[in-house]
């Protein structure tokens, strides 16, 4: 006689167990520490701590080493995590005019206050796998140090903003809505939208600006400024009555300068995208700078050309990776009940059609 | 993880308190969608996380719960979910439909018909019943509020013009109190005349952010037309394990050569008639 298949518990304890022996790998190699994916794989974890909503390179790193390197998987750990911990409170505004830079480029004006600074970047190295990495325990390679930056290094749009050449950004009085704490609701605000595109799934934003470069809502966008370094997070203390420095955090921000010929509210000048990003993640900036600059048709009183990137609610409500991943996943259990009410119909549905071809050939 | 490592039934206070008073709106405004700030939790969307914050806002220590996926207690999804409040409410647990005081439930209605002292949750994937019919969330919203349900009954009727019948099994539309039209969850459309139930039944949706309720003895009326009344439908057969005839049935394959079984979804209420039988 039949008997229903039953010992889920016992599946679910093994293949667990399975899983932390494959995390592992081959006990012959030496154990991964979490020491070592922070500082050697530090972009995943800048990827993780930046979608994840959570700065701690630490947890991020702990997140890639239980995650096997599956950095959605890290994304959704660190979220959990974040999900429970208490809020003190909120900081104030990173000045990132003041921040610490380890690399900093304009591509639009070739000198500047400031100057140009290259910083650790691929962009200029050629992709020619160096075979040198793979033996272990080369000397420790040193850059060249010189003295650090002076001097201020202020931010290109200003520069064009004393010409008024660029669109004001005002600083608004009201305190954002939080993401994170509200469910998302449309129309939806900028500081919405930012915070939603800063902690989405790069290959996501990324393609939502890809397709704006290829004509899908076009806004002709230069990378007025791309800065990566350490600012200072500073937080008032009302039991003190003053602020304090509580911490510094590493930011990758970019600020694109956009062409605009004027629409019917705005007189022709440059219009901005903005894009700040958690950790050393500039591919994401320059995408989250795209695609907020896209967005933002509306309040500029431009057309409407039904380009994907154009569509907030499109964008916002697609650009979570651990939603996406989490819905798209979960048609792989079980759903029989479904599936057998779908199977009743479709058998009557053809019953039906196959009599009813019969009775025309009779006919 | 241990007990003490997180608060009772693992939500924060504060949480928990933000979801009831969605609850209670939802309680208040029967099958209108309530907006909520839904909570990252351990297990992935699409999991059942909405399902599991409505669970950890309303049990209590003296609760008895029971999990059901696909109408069994022991899939894995739902001894996931049921370990998991043993571990963090640590509360009481049972597989009899009938001694559960909060039921989480994916894709069914037990077949044990439910008491006053009883809470359904069930876990939603799409809340918005108009959503593949207009996938805006601004739009859907509108339409609910102009009760503007025209499009659904349009819907129903070309699938009779083309199929000679309404062309769905599951997550079959529902009025519910004469207003809100309403998605009762991916169960099969047997299921929907129990939803007129003594019990309250909530519905939550983690990754869509939506609660809503259906409130004890409320009418819920299946979408139909009065020349093609509403029919849920099973397999024509008995179960081959209890011989109910009125219960919903699991195809089972037992071979490579065609052969098949029903048996009853409903894996407690079958185990109780066979005892009774035996």
């Amino acid at each position: 006689m039949y008997v229903a298949v039953k010992g889920g518990e016992r599946a679910i304890d093994n293949a667990h167990a399975w899983l932390a022996e494959e995390r592992r790998g081959d006990p012959g190699v030496a154990e991964l520490s979490v020491a070592q994916i922070r500082e050697q794989l530090s972009l995943a974890v800048n990827r993780v701590m930046a979608e994840g909503s959570l700065y701690d390179p630490d947890l991020a790193a702990l997140a890639i080493k239980q995650a096997r390197g599956d950095l959605i998987e890290a994304v959704f750990l660190i979220r959990a995590y974040r999900t429970t911990l208490p809020r003190f409170g909120a900081s104030r505004p990173v000045d990132t005019g003041a921040m610490s830079c380890d690399r900093r480029i304009s591509a639009t004006f070739k000198d500047l206050p400031g100057g140009q600074v290259l910083g650790p970047t691929f962009d200029y190295t050629h992709r020619l796998l160096d075979f040198a990495l793979a033996a272990e325990g080369l000397a420790v390679p040193e850059a060249e140090r010189g003295a650090p930056a002076e001097g201020p290094m202020p931010h290109v749009t200003g520069f064009l903003a004393r010409e008024d050449l660029i669109q004001p950004e005002p600083e608004g009085a009201e305190t954002p809505r939080d993401l994170t704490r509200e469910p998302l609701d449309f129309p939806a605000d900028r500081p919405l939208r930012l915070q939603a595109l800063t902690r989405g799934d790069e290959g996501f934003v990324l393609s939502m600006a890809y397709s704006t470069q290829r004509g899908y809502g076009r806004n002709h966008p230069f990378v007025g400024e791309l800065r990566i370094g350490t600012v200072t997070v500073e937080m008032d203390i009302p039991e003190l009555g003053f602020s304090m420095d509580v911490g510094e955090v590493v930011l990758t921000e970019c600020e694109t300068v956009n062409q605009f010929k004027g629409s019917k509210t705005e007189p022709p000048q440059f219009t901005r995208g903005y894009g700040l990003v958690f950790g050393q993640t500039e591919r994401k900036a320059i995408s989250m700078a795209l695609v907020d600059r896209a967005l933002r048709w509306e309040e500029l009183g431009e057309d409407d050309v039904g380009a994907p990137a154009q569509d907030a609610e499109f964008v916002l409500y697609h650009s979570d990776n651990v939603q996406a991943t989490g819905f798209l996943e979960h048609i792989k259990l079980p759903h029989y009940v479904d599936f057998q009410s779908e199977l009743e119909l479709i058998r009557r549905l053809r019953r039906e059609a196959m009599a009813a071809t019969r009775r025309e050939a009779a006919e | 993880m241990s007990d003490t490592d997180y608060n009772f039934a693992y939500l924060d206070e504060q949480t928990k308190r933000m979801i009831r008073r969605a609850i209670l709106k939802g309680v208040a405004v029967p099958g209108y969608q309530v907006p909520f700030a839904s909570r990252e939790m351990p297990m992935p969307y699409g999991w059942g996380t909405g399902g599991v914050q409505v669970s950890a806002a309303c049990l209590t220590p003296e609760d008895t719960f029971k999990v059901i996926d696909q109408g069994a207690d022991d899939t894995t999804n739902a001894v996931s979910i049921r370990k998991f409040f043993e571990k963090t409410a640590g509360v009481a647990v049972t597989e009899k439909t009938a001694e559960a005081t909060i039921i989480q439930t994916r894709h069914r209605i037990p077949e044990t018909p439910l008491t006053e002292d009883q809470i359904l949750v069930y876990q939603v994937p799409i809340p918005e019943p108009l959503r593949f019919l207009e996938p805006r969330e601004t739009e859907t919203r509108k339409m609910h509020a102009l009760e503007e349900y025209g499009l659904m009954h349009v819907k129903l009727y070309e699938d009779i013009s083309r199929h000679g019948e309404i062309a769905t099994a599951y997550a079959y539309p529902v009025k519910v109190e004469g207003r809100y039209v309403m998605d009762p969850s991916p169960i099969p459309k047997f299921d929907n005349p129990k939803l007129e139930s003594a019990a309250l039944q909530l519905f939550g949706a983690g990754r869509e952010q939506r609660i809503y309720a259906v409130p004890p003895f409320t009418k819920v009326v299946s979408l139909d037309f009065e020349d093609h009344p509403f029919d849920p439908s099973k397999a024509p057969h008995p179960c081959a394990l209890c011989g109910a005839e009125d219960t919903y049935l699991d195809e089972v394959i037992t071979d490579d050569a065609g052969g098949r079984m029903f048996v009853c979804s409903d894996t407690d209420f079958c185990a109780r008639r066979r005892g009774e039988a035996a």
